[in-house]
């Protein structure tokens, strides 16, 4: 029997008594990292990585919750838990499982090219892999991320020049901070939607060096023709406050863009392909460098991902979760809350 | 082919039409005369033969995209575009060629009668010289199915913006068989065209639903009655001797419908007729699956001719003898259309649209319920005072249609949808009852919420029997109402019968599935 398994709460370790991402209300959670579909409310103790414990408290509320490094090693009933990098956010991990020489490795969500804030994801050896694929098919092969800053850099200044303002979609955990990080500030003002405000300052608070931006506000006007940056939430798209704002261009930065069907149907003036996930020969290249004999899919295109590991010669099996990867629908729920201040 | 993929690139990232017109006209201002004639050629459907088989394409691009072919066929289905998703499973690389888009129509019309290895040869060193835009457009090229969302009405605006010609104009000179291997973009629209004038249509007047009661529009007597028919909005026009057809969407549709060119024989007097075309037999009007053979032959053979004939059921004249008749009113237009009704040759395959009787609004109703029995989707009321106005404009007409057939079918099978809506089922096959057996009749997409999509979802992914790639076979247990606007016989189908607009009108949660309709119950709607 497997050390990790797929129950109906979660990741299940049974000699641990604990679960990885658990869906349902549990004693005992460890989670990978701080999006709505991994961290869930209603559990009685928590334990995630460092920079990943203010963000689930700003959103759960007063959990009781600990936090460990990468690396650290803790022991439950036997069994050895640790956390290593997963690039996917700020403070995401995969969490690694020992008991008596068997290795499982639950890697939640992941990505294999360093942002600059979230980690470089580290290859786990193990026994048995439990990976998302959430852009398991070929036709997802991601450009080099600074190829799509700049294009995204080019689609700023020409809007600027144009006099216009340039508002951008993307989840207020993650990939805004990534798009702060790595666009060019000599531009023009990036500002923020509230819901990514909110996030920035626990980063900042916590000690994280995000470049300067600017918290957009309920009230008052940006001047349009200064040519800012927005970034704003998917939720908040088409809401009260751009209606103010006539020369607005939108633009949404995901991996779905790279399907023409997906981003016509978006509705967005311009779609940048950028994803915090792995694309297909991310995925690949991650799970041959664990070396596991076992691999179970949880979300995403599983069953085709599946199949083509099966013919790679892996144990390779597909298991139902209630993870959603990334979405092209507004975020999650809680962020509705905080949406409600701008 | 730098500018033709910026030009689509403009295109594919707009709905507005405006925008695309805007793109439109910016590549008329840059491209070579042999490019514009090639995008105006791509963009009206005009497009060169295939001349790589797809099956051949598809085999290439997963060998050079280095994954096995059932995942480049689990892509496709996902992406749902064979062009694109040869795109994206090639390797990645920038563009090396700065040929322009005549250069590669040429290319790829001088593979027609290569050999095998010849062909695989020239494709891959083209996928290796494009970018990933440039590499679908090549593909698309190579493939046919050039649908970039461009109507061929923005297509006649924009050159219309870009020659300050007038869109009648251009429409007309875009007309005919012109071949874009032959054709100078010069000889095409820039030479005066003597006849164009002649073939300028009026704007359509165009109904809106009746949204309200009957006694609320007036008294019975202030109005016409008449059917209304399920073919194509045509305007006819004969002047000095030429004919022209256009259809609701302003295409010069004369070319596909040569029953009509016989009209200068006939007669010498001048007109335009707003009217419906329909394929009509010994008086016959026939259902719109048959003119649907019709439609987009831009030659029809003379079985098609003869098998579908075509004929317009004229309802209004708006210009006789030259004088524009769009200001008087109904009545006065109807007196001038029976007039020359009257002495029309027999052999012209036209028909004055015959009123309806009725002395008040409940023998009309009445009369409505019987408009299937001539192949009508129900009635149109005209206001006797009105002039023909221009679009879609309330208060004169309304269109007063006839609700819809329903059967109660049951789900046998259920497909994923694309791209995003992979992880939901939102394609099902209906059947109905023959005896024990269930004979799908017919397939619907729409009309479920987005709960009860994800709620057959659920139902399908635990009741699959069998997967025949990303279609599933389902326990026949759910029960749906399907509507539908009309029914033909159909010997493509294995139930015989082919619908009109079905859709899935509730879900009848209510009925198991030995409850639902059977196969003689449809038929009898026949």
């Amino acid at each position: 029997m497997s050390l990790l398994k797929i129950s109906d709460r979660g990741i299940y370790c049974e000699q641990a008594d604990v679960y990885i991402d658990p869906w349902k209300p549990v004693e005992r959670a460890l989670i990978t990292h701080a999006h709505a579909d991994h961290s869930r409310k209603g559990h009685q103790k928590y334990m995630s990585h460092h920079d990943s414990v203010p963000i689930i408290k700003h959103r759960l509320g007063g959990v009781e919750i600990q936090g460990v490094e990468y690396g650290e090693q803790t022991k439950i009933n036997g069994v050895t838990f640790s956390f290593h990098p997963a690039g996917h956010i700020i403070g995401s991990a995969q969490i690694r499982a020992e008991y008596k020489g068997e290795i499982a490795v639950a890697s939640g969500d992941y990505k294999t090219e360093n942002d600059g804030i979230s980690g470089e994801i580290e290859a786990v050896k193990c026994h048995t892999f439990i990976t998302e694929s959430t852009f398991g098919l070929p036709v997802f092969r991601w450009q080099n991320q600074n190829l799509v800053y700049e294009e995204i850099n080019q689609w700023w200044r020409k809007n600027k020049s144009e006099g216009k303002l340039s508002v951008i979609s993307a989840y207020s955990l993650g990939k805004a901070q990534r798009l702060i990080q790595n666009l060019d500030h000599n531009i023009a003002t990036i500002y923020t939607h509230g819901a990514i405000e909110a996030i920035n300052k626990l980063f900042r608070k916590h000690g994280y060096n995000l470049p300067d931006t600017v918290h957009l506000g309920g009230n008052g006007k940006l001047k349009e023709e200064e040519g800012g940056l927005v970034i704003a939430p998917p939720a908040s798209i088409g809401t009260m406050w751009m209606k103010k704002y006539k020369t607005a261009q939108i633009a949404s930065a995901s991996g779905w863009m790279a399907m023409r069907g997906t981003r016509r149907r978006r509705g967005v003036d311009k779609g940048f392909v950028l994803s915090d996930h792995a694309d297909w020969d991310g995925l690949n290249t991650i799970i041959k460098e664990t070396e596991a004999e076992n691999v179970v899919v949880t979300h995403g295109y599983t069953d085709i991902f599946a199949r083509h590991l099966h013919e790679m010669g892996l144990n390779a099996y597909t298991a139902e979760t209630e993870y959603t990867g990334e979405t092209l629908e507004p975020e999650k729920t809680e962020e509705k809350t905080e949406d409600e201040a701008v | 082919m730098k500018l033709f993929s910026q030009l689509f690139r403009k295109i594919d990232s707009t709905t507005s039409s405006n925008a695309k017109i805007k793109a439109l006209v910016e590549f008329f201002a840059e491209a070579d005369d042999k490019d514009k004639i090639w995008a105006i050629a791509l963009f009206t459907h005009k497009r060169p033969k295939r001349s790589v088989n797809t099956n051949l394409l598809r085999t290439w691009a997963a060998e050079h995209g280095s994954i096995k072919t059932w995942l480049f066929e689990e892509s496709y289905h996902i992406v749902g575009d064979l062009a694109e998703t040869i795109a994206l499973v090639l390797p990645q690389n920038q563009s090396t060629t700065h040929h322009n888009l005549d250069y590669w129509v040429n290319y790829i019309a001088n593979l027609r009668d290569k050999e095998e290895h010849e062909k695989k040869d020239a494709v891959l060193s083209a996928w290796k010289s494009l970018d990933k835009d440039e590499t679908f457009l090549f593909n698309k090229l190579i493939t046919g199915g050039f649908r970039m969302g461009v109507s061929q009405k923005s297509i006649i605006k924009a050159l219309s913006k870009y020659l300050s010609l007038e869109e009648n104009k251009v429409a007309h000179r875009l007309m005919g068989n012109w071949d874009p291997f032959e054709t100078e973009f010069s000889t095409l629209l820039l030479e005066e065209n003597l006849s164009e004038n002649l073939s300028k249509p009026y704007p359509f007047y165009l109904a809106y639903a009746l949204d309200k009661e009957l006694e609320e529009i007036g008294e019975p007597g202030q109005w016409f009655a008449e059917w209304k028919y399920d073919g194509i909005r045509s305007q006819l026009i004969h002047r000095e001797g030429e004919v022209y057809l256009w259809s609701r969407g302003e295409d010069l549709i004369n070319e596909s419908f040569p029953e009509f060119s016989i009209i200068p024989q006939f007669e010498t007097r001048s007109f335009v007729l707003d009217g419906e075309l329909l394929v009509i037999i010994d008086d016959e009007i026939q259902s719109f699956n048959r003119l649907q053979k019709r439609l987009g032959r831009k030659k029809p053979g003379k079985k098609t001719l003869k098998d579908h004939p075509a004929g317009i059921i004229v309802y209004d004249i708006l210009e006789f003898e030259g004088k524009d008749l769009r200001p008087y009113p109904q009545d006065e237009r109807r007196k001038v259309l029976v007039e020359l009704f009257n002495e029309l040759h027999e052999s012209l395959p036209l028909k004055i649209s015959p009123l309806i009787d009725f002395d008040d609004w409940d023998e009309l109703s009445d009369k409505r319920d019987s408009s299937r029995l001539i192949k009508a989707e129900g009635l149109m009321l005209k206001s006797k005072k009105g002039e023909y106005k221009t679009g879609r404009k309330k208060g004169d007409w309304w269109k007063w249609k006839v609700d819809p057939m329903t059967v109660d079918a049951v789900m046998i099978y259920a497909q994923r949808g694309h791209g995003r809506r992979s992880n939901l089922y939102t394609d099902f096959t209906f059947a109905v009852w023959e005896g024990e057996s269930l004979v799908p009749f017919t397939k619907a997409y729409s009309g479920l919420t987005d709960d009860e999509f994800r709620e057959v979802s659920q139902f399908v992914k635990k009741n699959t029997i069998e997967r025949f790639g990303p279609v599933s076979s389902v326990n026949p247990t759910l029960v749906f109402e399907i509507a539908f606007e009309g029914i033909a016989e159909s010997s493509r189908h294995k139930s015989g019968v082919a619908l009109r607009f079905p859709r899935i009108k509730r879900w009848r949660k209510d009925k198991q599935a030995q409850e639902a309709d059977t196969l003689d119950n449809v038929k009898s709607l026949l």
